[in-house]
């Protein structure tokens, strides 16, 4: 759930923002249908360099019981605290961990390493810059890091910041396409596979998810270990427990 | 009503802990000292996140009263780093454990497989009489989030497992000591039957 000003939102390719509910009458739901996990970003707190609405957190974590990420806004130990204490399980953290990369040691020293999601807004630059190279349909590009809500370049590589992030102490990636986000034409096969073969610790698929035939598909062709959907649900072109059956169905091991 | 306490560490979630207690009927209180309050408690809850030094730090500060609240047999539930700092030590820290279940915790092998271990898997459950699995199928799916797992001295202690690349330690039991490697509070509805049989036992140990 991306939120806004207190609203479910979700927009395409990170813009044009449409409006898709209360975050804790949605969470409740996704709980009882039998969602495996939350996410819940606060994808303007970055952006304005103000704090999560922790009352939305405990809202939402005070009708659910399953597990909980939360990001947006977190710059330093002190916000990670409040939106555990608030009733997260796990804190995401994105531009605040390429301004301030020891931000991660420091929380997974005191938190532990399985309480730090580092989210990576990844998306395709065709420039000069990158230290991995790809190529399609004769141009070349390189996946690049972006910040405060997908707006700012930051002529990181995506795969060798993946590498660090994990060496600093991440627990787990959020990885999230830019080009592929809102679009509903499938997850980023090749950006998934570039990063999760290169490092050990759990990677959700996030971006693109446009129907179950989308999820299996990124279960067979990638290591991924969660796939993250949004539009999928939220507009209800599809039931969490049909997307379940479907996946056991085509024998992917998952709770019923 | 039933009174139980949720020891804090100040380094994680224990809202989440706190509503499912609070849903299932137990009136709930956040410590992070025994002052006073053990004479009043039915039940004590060790919570599930943080790092292994720090939130032992946070129990040596009280470690005797802690020990005579073990002495008066009140049900315990140990989830995750709570169950793991029962041990004697750990891979994840340098401080000796609080030793009241005799073994060691460990890392998860890292050339197997991913960690952390974030995720839902079954529960092979090893021992159908314990308390704690009243209405709970074998194999039901209960959420895990860990590094370490706990290598107990006494095999019988163990009452459920789990296989994650190997089998590991999902539930041990010992006197009226309940501990789970996953997060009860954070798995669903069989969870959440946990944390009500959890609050039956307490209600029972009266």
């Amino acid at each position: 759930m991306d939120v806004n000003k207190g609203r479910v939102v979700k927009g395409i390719n990170f813009k044009e923002l449409k409006d898709a509910g209360n975050p804790a009458i949605l969470a409740k739901r996704y709980s009882e249908e039998g969602a495996d996990e939350l996410v819940f970003l606060d994808i303007t707190a970055a952006e304005e360099h103000r704090e999560i609405m922790k009352n939305i957190v405990k809202k939402v974590a005070s009708v659910i019981n399953i597990p909980f990420t939360v990001g947006g806004g977190i710059k330093k130990l002190e916000d990670a605290r409040n939106i555990l204490l608030s009733g997260a399980d796990r804190v995401s953290i994105n531009t605040a961990a390429v301004i301030n990369p020891d931000l991660i040691q420091e929380l997974m020293s005191i938190f532990g390493r399985q309480c730090i999601v580092v989210a990576l807004d990844v998306s395709r630059n065709y420039g000069k810059g990158g230290k991995n190279i790809f190529s399609k349909d004769g141009k070349n590009y390189w996946f690049e890091i972006k910040t405060y809500g997908g707006k700012k370049s930051t002529l990181i590589d995506a795969i060798e910041w993946a590498k660090k992030v994990e060496k600093l102490g991440a627990g787990e990636i959020l990885l999230t396409s830019i080009d592929a986000d809102g679009t509903e034409n499938g997850y980023d096969i090749e950006l998934l596979n570039a990063i999760c073969n290169r490092i050990n610790i759990p990677v959700i698929a996030s971006g693109g998810c446009g129907s179950k035939e989308d999820i299996l598909k990124v279960f067979e062709k990638t290591q991924v270990d969660a796939a993250l959907a949004a539009s999928l649900f939220h507009f209800k072109r599809a039931s969490l427990n049909e997307v379940k059956e479907y996946l056991h169905k085509n024998n992917i091991l998952i709770r019923l | 009503m039933i009174r139980i306490a949720i020891f804090d560490y100040g380094a994680g979630n224990i809202f989440s802990l706190k509503s499912s207690l609070k849903r299932n009927g137990a009136n709930v209180s956040v410590i992070n000292d025994f002052n006073d309050v053990i004479e009043n408690l039915d039940g004590l809850i060790l919570p599930g996140v943080g790092n292994f030094d720090p939130a032992l730090l946070s129990v040596y500060k009280c470690k005797r009263k802690f020990l005579n609240y073990i002495e008066k047999n009140i049900p315990i539930l140990g989830i995750c780093l709570g169950m793991e700092m029962l041990f004697e030590k750990s891979e994840e820290g340098n401080l000796e454990g609080l030793k009241i279940i005799k073994g060691e915790v460990v890392s998860l092998p890292k050339s197997l497989i991913k960690i952390p271990h974030i995720g839902w898997n079954n529960l092979e459950i090893v021992n159908g009489k314990s308390k704690l699995f009243e209405g709970i199928p074998n194999n039901s799916w209960v959420y895990f989030v860990h590094s370490y797992y706990t290598v107990p001295e006494e095999i019988s202690i163990i009452t459920a497992r789990t296989n994650y690349g190997i089998s590991i330690p999902a539930c041990i039991e010992k006197n009226n000591i309940f501990c789970t490697q996953f997060h009860p509070e954070k798995s669903s509805e069989i969870g959440e039957r946990m944390m009500k049989n959890f609050i039956k036992i307490c209600t029972q140990s009266k």
